[in-house]
This record gives structure tokens, sequence and C-alpha cells, in this order.
């Protein structure tokens, strides 16, 4: 079993105005392993945008600490891509210009990275949208390009914000099944945000349910499915799937009692 | 195959109203332009109204022919014209770098807010006067006039236009180890251009208003001064053709600044 890459102690978050201070986050306590799939539930408006955030380092957390432990041993904080819910392609900029945006950032343009970018723009039947603007995209390919931007940094973190959410139901099964199939292909470490619970029992190996606010961890539930083939759409046929999915429900629901 | 050509049909017939429609506006804005024109003439001709005080089309087209034959027309409207590209030029310029400075610091902008909305709700042609006095008269007068009309408001709709980008596309610009000069240049800059083309199209007309006004009261050259010299002697075919004149320079200069617009969309 390897190490937990990185490691959330105590870390709490919380909003300030005027008429006072709104605890976001408790204490939150979870570890995440190397290459491991992890799925954050909870209900809605308990803060489960702020964890990602300040796993991100967007937000520096108000109390805790996020122990990093990487397999060679440095202590240098994984390299995070961070996928947010809209794909937000820049429309005056071509797909190509898009997904190169980061490596612009960074001042990355090296060979290595945009032979990288082509290899990915050409796995995920992008190639030949290259030249296009973002409008003439179906909304599976715009995640797709929005994928590949957040990739072409090659982040050993990747954190999904509900980057399903604004499609509709029919595409969201499609792109998220795609999607998560080729992110599990780069052997990353992920955690992904949703409200959709099936989407977690199928995609993660992993579910951590918040409360309500101020939020603390309820429940870890590992997801173990018995399955034919390793695709989401399998997933949601497997024998275990709906104890799973009444479990999480449970858990949500009870909320308060 | 008969449903084909039944769609055909339609699209011809969509085609057909669309280019009516655009016909009959273009006619229709031709017509207006004649029948003004021949109204303003025969009420000349007929005496019903006086062509000493309010000329008529052949008089106006005279009194051009004349101020082109003596080389001074010419130099009016260069004089002006400059002049108001002048001023133009460097209200954008200023207010591109006013607005990206209220932008960068928020605190700035919230301290500095009420001096814009003063200024600019301030009636410009109350401060000329004094800036006769503190440059003298001339081009830098009008020029300084000309950019006193247009800076404040310029200044709000871009900064107003740089705040109106969406937040999340910034958040996406820090996600990806950007800093706060890489949101500026790749997401606000870019994301306001429309914004800030339709405020430059409001700022060349306000630019030559404050032009005009400058020439009004402190130059010897230009068609503000041609205005007001030719009231007070009463050419006042000169002050009519100078308002004909300044009527094709908005139009003109509106137009420029629409294909440049048009030159960007087809870019991107």
């Amino acid at each position: 079993m390897p190490n937990n890459l990185l490691e959330l102690k105590n870390v709490g978050y919380s909003y300030h105005d005027l008429s006072g201070e709104t605890v976001a986050l408790q204490d939150i306590s979870f570890g995440i392993k190397e290459g491991e799939f992890v799925a954050v539930v909870g209900p809605s408006g308990c803060g489960k945008t702020t964890l990602l955030s300040i796993i991100a380092g967007l937000l520096a957390p108000e109390w805790g600490t996020i122990i990093v432990n990487n397999p060679d041993g440095s202590l240098k904080y994984p390299r995070v891509g961070y996928m947010l819910q809209l794909d937000h392609l820049f429309e005056w900029r071509t797909v190509y210009k898009n997904v190169i945006l980061g490596l612009e950032i960074n001042h990355m343009l090296t060979k290595d990275r945009l032979d990288y970018v082509d290899r990915l723009l050409k796995d995920y039947n992008l190639d030949n949208f290259r030249n296009r603007r973002p409008s003439e995209l179906s909304g599976g390919m715009k995640q797709r390009a929005a994928l590949i931007r957040t990739l072409a940094l090659n982040p050993s973190l990747l954190l999904l914000d509900e980057p399903f959410s604004a499609l509709d139901y029919q595409t969201r099964l499609m792109v998220s099944a795609d999607i998560c199939q080729l992110i599990r292909k780069t052997g990353k470490t992920v955690i992904i945000i949703t409200h959709d619970l099936s989407e977690a029992i199928s995609l993660t190996d992993r579910v951590i349910i918040l409360s309500n606010l101020p939020a603390v961890v309820k429940k870890e539930v590992p997801i173990q499915l018995t399955l034919q083939d390793n695709t989401p759409l399998a997933a949601r046929k497997a024998p275990e799937f709906q104890y799973y999915f009444n479990l999480l429900w449970e858990e949500l629901t009870n909320e308060g009692k | 195959m008969k449903e084909n050509e039944k769609e055909l049909t339609k699209q011809d017939a969509f085609v057909r109203d669309y280019k009516r429609h655009h016909y009959e506006v273009t006619v229709l804005r031709i017509l207006i332009f004649a029948a003004f024109l021949i109204l303003w003439e025969v009420s000349a001709r007929l005496q019903w109204i006086d062509s000493f005080f309010f000329a008529s089309p052949t008089l106006v087209v005279k009194c051009s022919l004349g101020l082109i034959k003596d080389g001074s027309l010419l130099e009016h409207v260069g004089i002006t014209l400059f002049e108001t590209i002048i001023s133009f030029s460097l209200v954008f310029l200023i207010s591109l770098v006013a607005a990206t400075l209220l932008w960068y610091s928020a605190k700035l902008s919230e301290i500095l807010e009420p001096y814009l909305v003063i200024l600019n709700s301030l009636p410009k042609s109350a401060l000329a006067p004094l800036f006769i006095v503190w440059l003298g008269t001339g081009t830098t007068t009008i020029i300084v006039a000309g950019i006193s009309v247009a800076l404040f408001g310029s200044i709000i709709s871009f900064y107003t236009g740089f705040k109106q980008v969406d937040a999340e596309k910034i958040t996406l610009i820090y996600t990806l180890g950007g800093k706060k000069r890489n949101a500026f240049f790749k997401v606000v800059l870019p994301g306001s251009i429309p914004i800030l083309l339709s405020t430059t199209k409001v700022n060349i007309g306000l630019a030559l208003v404050g032009v005009v006004i400058g020439e009004f009261l402190a130059a010897r050259r230009g068609l503000g001064y041609l205005i007001i010299y030719g009231s007070q002697v009463f050419k006042l075919d000169w002050v009519l053709t100078s308002i004909v004149i300044l009527c094709v320079i908005a139009m003109g200069l509106y137009k420029l600044i629409n294909l440049l617009e048009k030159l960007y969309l087809k870019r991107i």
C-alpha cells in the first residue's frame, strides 16, 4: 500500500464579514494515496469548493496542516491541476491556443511539452479542431480541451470541481465515463467533487462524505465493485452498486438527526 | 426532390425579403436627406426663410467652393481633424493606463470613485476658460479641452468593462499558476475588447465636441473658430457650411472605428 501523497490534518477555514464569522470547514482530516481516485460528496453549500481551493493552494487554511509525502521523499508541494465547473475556454483564442495557455503563463513552451500537447490532442480526437474556436466544439469536446489544458502542465494531483455538471444528462454520462478513462490511464491522483452519487460510486476508489456547515468528514466509504470490465458504465451494473448508493444516500439524508 | 425544391424557394424568399428590407431602409434614408435638402432650397428660393440667416444648399456649396479655392477650408478642416485625432488617441491611452491601475488596486479605485464621478458629470465647457488662462490660446489648449470632455467617462467605461470579466475565468488563470499580471493580459484585456471598442465610438464623438468648444474660445483656425467668427461677422453661410462639414467628419470618424471593429471581429 503506497503512502499518503497528501494528508490533511484538522484543516479549517472560515469566511468573514462584518456580521460575523462563518466557519466553512471545521476539522477536515483525510489522506489521499498516490494514484487514488477519490470523490468528495456533501450537501450543497457545505464548503466542498473551499476545500478544493485550499488543496489547490488558492486559499490558505486558517488552521490545520497539509502534510506532503512525495514518493521521492522531497517536500515540494505536488503540482496541482484544477478543473473548474465550466470549461472557461476563451473564445478569442483557438482551441490550440487555449490548451497551451498554462504553458504560456508558466513560460514552458518547450518542445517536450508541446509534443505532449500534440499527443493529447490526437488521443482525445481534437487534432482536427485545433484551429477552431471553442464555440464550434460540442460540450464533451470542450471538456476534453479543458482537460488537456490542465494536463499540459503535467500535474501529479488533479482536482475536479463538478466538471460535468454543466452538461446535459446523456452527454454527462458519456463524457464522465470518457474523461475518467482518460485520467485513469495517466495514473494521476484525483480528487473529484460531485453531488451525483452514482457518478461518485462508478468513478472512484473512495468516497469522502462531508457534513453540513461547518463541514467535517462524516464518513469515508471505500468502493469495491465486482466488475467485468473497468468502465464507469459497467460499474453502474455491478451488484454492489445499489448497496453503496443506499449507504451514501443514508449518510447524506440523516443529516442533523 | 420536391421537398428540396420547396425548401430552396423558401430560402430564396427569405433572401429576397431580407434584401428588399435593406434596400427599402437605404432608399428611405436617402429620400429623407434629399427631401430635407429640397425643402431647404425651395424655402430659401421662395423666401419662406431668409437665406441670409438660414443659407441654402446651393449657398453652402458655393461657400464651400469659395473657401476651398482660397485654401482656407482645407486648413480649417485639417486642423480640427488633427486636434480631434490627437485628443482621441490621448484619451484612449490615458484611460487604458488609468483603468488598468484601478483594476490592479481595488483600494485605489474605491478611494478615487467619487472624484471620477464628479469629474465626469462636471460640464467641461466650464473648464475651458481656465485652460485658456493656464495654457494660453492655441493647439495645446484645444487638445486639452478635447481630452477633458471624453476622458473621465472613458476611464469609468474601461474600468467597468474590466470589472465585468467573469471572476471564474480569472480563477482559471490562478489555477494554471498565473499571477495577477497574467490574469490581466490573458483574460481581462482580451475579454474587454468589445467594450473598449464601443467606448471608443463614443469617445471619438466627444473628442470632436471638446475640440470645437476649445476652438470657439481659443483658436484662430479650425471649424469651431470658423463658426464663431462667421456668426460674429454675420457670415452665416460660413457657419452652416462648417456645421455640414462637422456632420461629415463625425460620420467619417464613426465609420472609421466601425471599420476597425469589423477588422477585429474578422480576425478572431
